[in-house]
């Protein structure tokens, strides 16, 4: 199945949320799915909070909006506070998938 | 030097010591026998139930003195599951919300391993406050044997809406415990329950003390071996000393708390409005209305909670912390989690009886500075990243 690609459109900043999204008559990837490919990986295992947190808030200015950045972390915190930190941030937190030890996380760039 | 972890443990109220002092005189009999000492001390003990009974809003002969507020938590859960636990009905069925004291997460836990019971966890908003729907769906469910739903949140401070959840308890006929650790003697109790579990150590009182309130009519079978004293609910040689410390500083605070809650409560909206402003990326959690007095806590992005709390305690200020590299268990508090919110860089403040309004006004000055300087040394320790 084909994985309709969300146009990059400029968009204002905004809370990170797991409804749907619409756009182009297109399902959103995480209901292909699919989860998008990620532009840059940040290896965040074996580090404590806050370290991944500030690895991603570092980084993300790396990637073009409407791109993703994925995020390795296996810190308990991390499950809750990059999701929060989203939120804080008006970025997308777009997955959470579990590795053999600790997450893979997937953040789209909204601004 | 301030202390400023009064939810942990509220300093003893003088009351309290005064009460101790004397029962220590006193009230050392054992309280069973018929001897004059005993006969003393059992009429201490008699008295300081009926003093915490009509604060608590039950009958003296619902009430049992526990060791801790950790063990009235077991006592309920465990006691009340039980009784309506058979082989041929099966293990049933309980409720608690995300956000209860872990006291009652563990009994759940330890119920579910032991027993089978089946735990349903139901969630909470971004404030900390108890979904009544979600609640409500869950005790219909079949055998459901108990409802835990706290009457505030210890770490956030948010008024949990245990009225609302009663009724539907009610109406669906399950029991519901509300632990009220963490708002006895500061607000009136709720008066709509079926087990009821308080802590002194919370309200002013000695460590060494926790109260277990169970209705009348409501089903409750001794978990652990039990003997003659308190009903058969609490076994072993009371603490008559300090049951009588408990109940002495419940009196007083309860009495104080009109004065005490207004001042305490400006003194947590101060807090509440000037970090957001002064200390840059960081957000302060639980409702601000709807909440306990004394309670505030708020999480500061990009650092950890260990070196805020030690920089804070080396500037003499005592603070406690739901960051995970605070907790022994190296989890995050289970209540910032339920809630969505940042756990790392988190310190709660719970204002003592009495605080002066200078101590709260210095921690607001030096505050901004701790959180930028203890960043500077994370950013600085923190390598660059490895990318693909």
């Amino acid at each position: 199945m084909s994985r309709e690609r969300r146009a990059a459109r400029t968009t204002a900043p905004r809370t990170a949320s797991s409804a749907p999204r619409g756009g182009l008559g297109a399902h959103s990837s995480a209901h292909n799915g699919a989860p998008p490919k990620p532009v840059l990986t940040l290896d965040a295992l074996g580090k404590k909070c806050p370290i991944p947190i500030i690895m991603l808030a570092d980084k993300i200015r790396e990637v073009p909006v409407g791109q993703t950045i994925e995020v390795l972390a296996d810190d308990p915190a991390a499950k809750t506070d990059l999701p929060a930190w989203c939120v804080l941030k008006s970025q997308e937190f777009v997955s959470a998938a579990d590795l053999p030890v600790g997450w893979s996380f997937l953040v789209r760039r909204s601004y | 030097m301030p202390y400023f972890d009064a939810a942990s443990a509220e300093p003893l109220h003088p009351s309290a010591h005064e009460a101790l002092l004397t029962a220590l005189a006193d009230g050392w009999a054992d309280p069973a026998r018929l001897h004059r000492e005993g006969r003393r001390a059992r009429l201490l003990l008699d008295q300081a139930r009926e003093a915490v009974a009509v604060e608590l809003g039950c009958r003296p002969d619902e009430l049992a003195f526990t060791a801790s507020g950790t063990q009235a938590v077991h006592l309920a859960v465990l006691g009340a599951v039980q009784a309506r636990q058979s082989a041929t009905r099966g293990p049933g069925h309980l409720v608690a919300s995300a956000v209860e004291h872990s006291a009652v997460l563990n009994a759940a836990d330890w119920l579910a391993r032991v027993s089978g019971t089946a735990v349903t966890i139901t969630g909470v908003d971004h404030l900390g406050r108890a979904d009544v729907g979600e609640f409500t769906a869950a005790i219909q469910r079949e055998r459901t044997l108990l409802g835990c739903l706290q009457s505030a949140n210890h770490e956030v401070g948010t008024l949990q809406p245990v009225d609302d959840a009663a009724a539907e308890c009610q109406r669906y006929r399950v029991p519901l415990l509300v632990d009220a650790g963490a708002s006895a003697g500061r607000l009136p109790v709720p008066s709509d329950w079926s087990l009821l579990t308080a802590t002194a150590r919370k309200w002013g009182g000695p460590a060494g003390v926790g109260v277990l309130a169970v209705r009348k009519g409501t089903r409750w079978r001794e978990p652990f071996p039990a003997d003659d004293r308190e009903n058969r609910r609490v076994p072993g040689f009371p603490n008559v000393p300090a049951i009588l410390a408990a109940a002495a500083s419940l009196t007083a605070m309860t009495r104080e708390r009109g004065e005490s809650d207004a001042a305490l409560r400006a003194l947590v909206d101060r807090i509440r409005a000037v970090v957001p402003v002064t200390v840059p990326d960081s957000v302060v959690h639980g409702d601000p209305v709807a909440r306990l007095p004394h309670i505030v806590t708020f999480s500061c992005l990009y650092v950890d909670g260990e070196a805020l709390v030690t920089e804070l305690d080396r500037a003499g200020f005592s603070v406690s912390s739901g960051s995970a590299c605070v907790a022994d268990t190296r989890q995050p508090s289970h209540v910032l989690a339920a809630m969505g919110a940042l756990t790392h860089g988190n310190v709660r403040v719970s204002l003592p009886r009495g605080v002066a309004a200078q101590s709260v006004e210095e921690f607001l000055d030096v505050l901004p500075r701790i959180v930028a300087s203890v960043r500077d040394t994370v950013k600085a320790a923190s390598s660059s990243p490895a990318a693909t």
